[in-house]
């Protein structure tokens, strides 16, 4: 057990350095999509559930797991994805949300129990609340279109699900 | 053939179908943000699709019940995927409703499509996310949240046209008189439908949308002639153009991947 225990810590370590390819910021675990590492035998399973329906990242993203997983020499992998419980943006870590900030994406402000958006998106270039929604779909699924009127620059908002 | 993967295959070729539509739109949309609004709503759709075709795939590969004269040639020699199923059917086995095959006519149709269908996704989702099957309670759950997002959306649109200039009244009234005849059909269950009775949702669809029909200043249609037939196989003439265009790729090239 205690063996099992130091892989599965590596593993998650490993894990921690996936990114997500449409924001590239962002690790998988700040993302909070990996659910679980369950080891059995030489196997190694990493159960994992997708962000928005058909957001076309996570098939790169379960390639980059079994990359990243071969790389360190974990070759017997097995991705699962669950459904439930549904992924919200309140699984998002605080670390996450503060790194989608620096990168110039408002994170996600209001709590995913009340899907939509609300006002007052601050803007991540000069911290205004004195924003505008543009409309409510993005470059990505998970983003909605904003412009700061202030700064007057546009921005993204990953928005609240 | 069984009710249940009837039901999914059902579900998975509606969402399939309305995605292709709304893809339609791609590069053509009035502006760039709302040509990127309706395709955001198409990728929804398609992911919405993908979830329902691999659980149909799933049950259909584990059903040991289905004899081997039973199961249609595209389910394959090696079983059934989310590809077989979305690219090898034909028209008569696409169970979609036929609001969803219409043509994208104006923009105030595609809106007006869209309208009419979310409103009810999203009753049917409220229900759907707590039925005793998991998986399907799970998709409608993960769903939902983005069908949020369509109603409002499309509600909105609608509201803007029906209440805006003459023209864009005018063509909201045409709208109307294309689309209105398929909605009676989403109503009406399917011998194979059984998981939610889609009869009970149809006053609070009527409800909402007769709020949505009156800001737009649109007048709700009294009793009509409803057309059926999509969730049995018996389609509109569009449907096998969309089909056309949707399973070029994999009937020319067979097994072809990107």
């Amino acid at each position: 057990m205690v063996v099992s225990s130091l892989i599965k810590e590596k593993i998650w370590s490993i894990l921690e350095t996936v990114t997500d390819p449409e924001v590239p910021v962002l690790t998988i675990t700040d993302l909070g999509i990996v659910r679980d590492v369950k080891i059995s035998g030489d196997q190694t399973e990493v159960i994992i559930t997708p962000t928005y329906t058909g957001c076309p990242a996570m098939d790169m993203i379960v390639m980059n797991i079994k990359l990243a997983l071969a790389e360190q020499g974990y070759q017997n992998v097995k991705i699962t994805s669950v459904l439930s419980p549904v992924w919200t943006t309140d699984w998002m870590s605080e670390e996450g949300k503060r790194k989608l900030k620096e990168y110039g994406i408002a994170p996600p402000q209001t709590r995913s129990d009340r899907p939509g958006l609300t006002g007052n998106i601050e803007c991540p270039q000069c911290h205004s609340a004195n924003t505008t929604l543009i409309s409510e779909f993005g470059s990505t699924a998970c983003k909605a279109l904003y412009k700061c009127d202030d700064c007057k620059e546009p921005f993204d908002y990953f928005k609240c699900h | 053939m069984n009710n249940r993967i009837d039901y999914i295959l059902h579900l998975a070729d509606t969402t399939l179908i309305l995605s292709q539509r709304n893809a339609e739109w791609c590069g053509h949309g009035p502006i760039l943000e709302q040509d990127i609004a309706i395709t955001n709503i198409s990728l929804d759709l398609l992911g919405q699709a993908r979830n329902f075709y691999q659980y149909a795939a799933l049950l259909i590969n584990n059903s040991s019940k289905l004899s081997e004269s039973e199961v249609p040639p595209c389910w394959g020699f090696r079983g059934a995927t989310e590809d077989t199923l979305a690219c090898l059917r034909k028209e008569r086995e696409f169970k979609n409703l036929l609001l969803v095959e219409q043509p994208n006519g104006d923009w105030g149709q595609t809106v007006l499509r869209q309208y009419l269908f979310s409103q009810f996704q999203y009753l049917l989702f409220e229900k759907l996310q707590h039925n005793s099957d998991k998986q399907l309670a799970a998709i409608a759950a993960k769903s939902i949240k983005e069908t949020t997002y369509h109603v409002r959306w499309s509600g909105e649109w609608v509201i803007r046209l029906g209440d805006g200039t003459e023209e864009s009244h005018n063509r909201m009234l045409k709208a109307i008189d294309e689309l209105w005849r398929y909605t009676g059909e989403m109503f009406e269950p399917a011998g194979y439908e059984t998981i939610v009775d889609v009869s009970l949702l149809k006053n609070d669809w009527l409800q909402k949308t007769k709020t949505v029909f009156a800001e737009a200043a649109l007048p709700v249609p009294s009793a009509t002639f409803m057309q059926t037939g999509g969730k049995n196989g018996n389609h509109t003439e569009h449907l096998g153009y969309t089909l056309t265009e949707l399973q070029y790729m994999q009937r020319t090239y067979p097994g072809a991947q990107w």
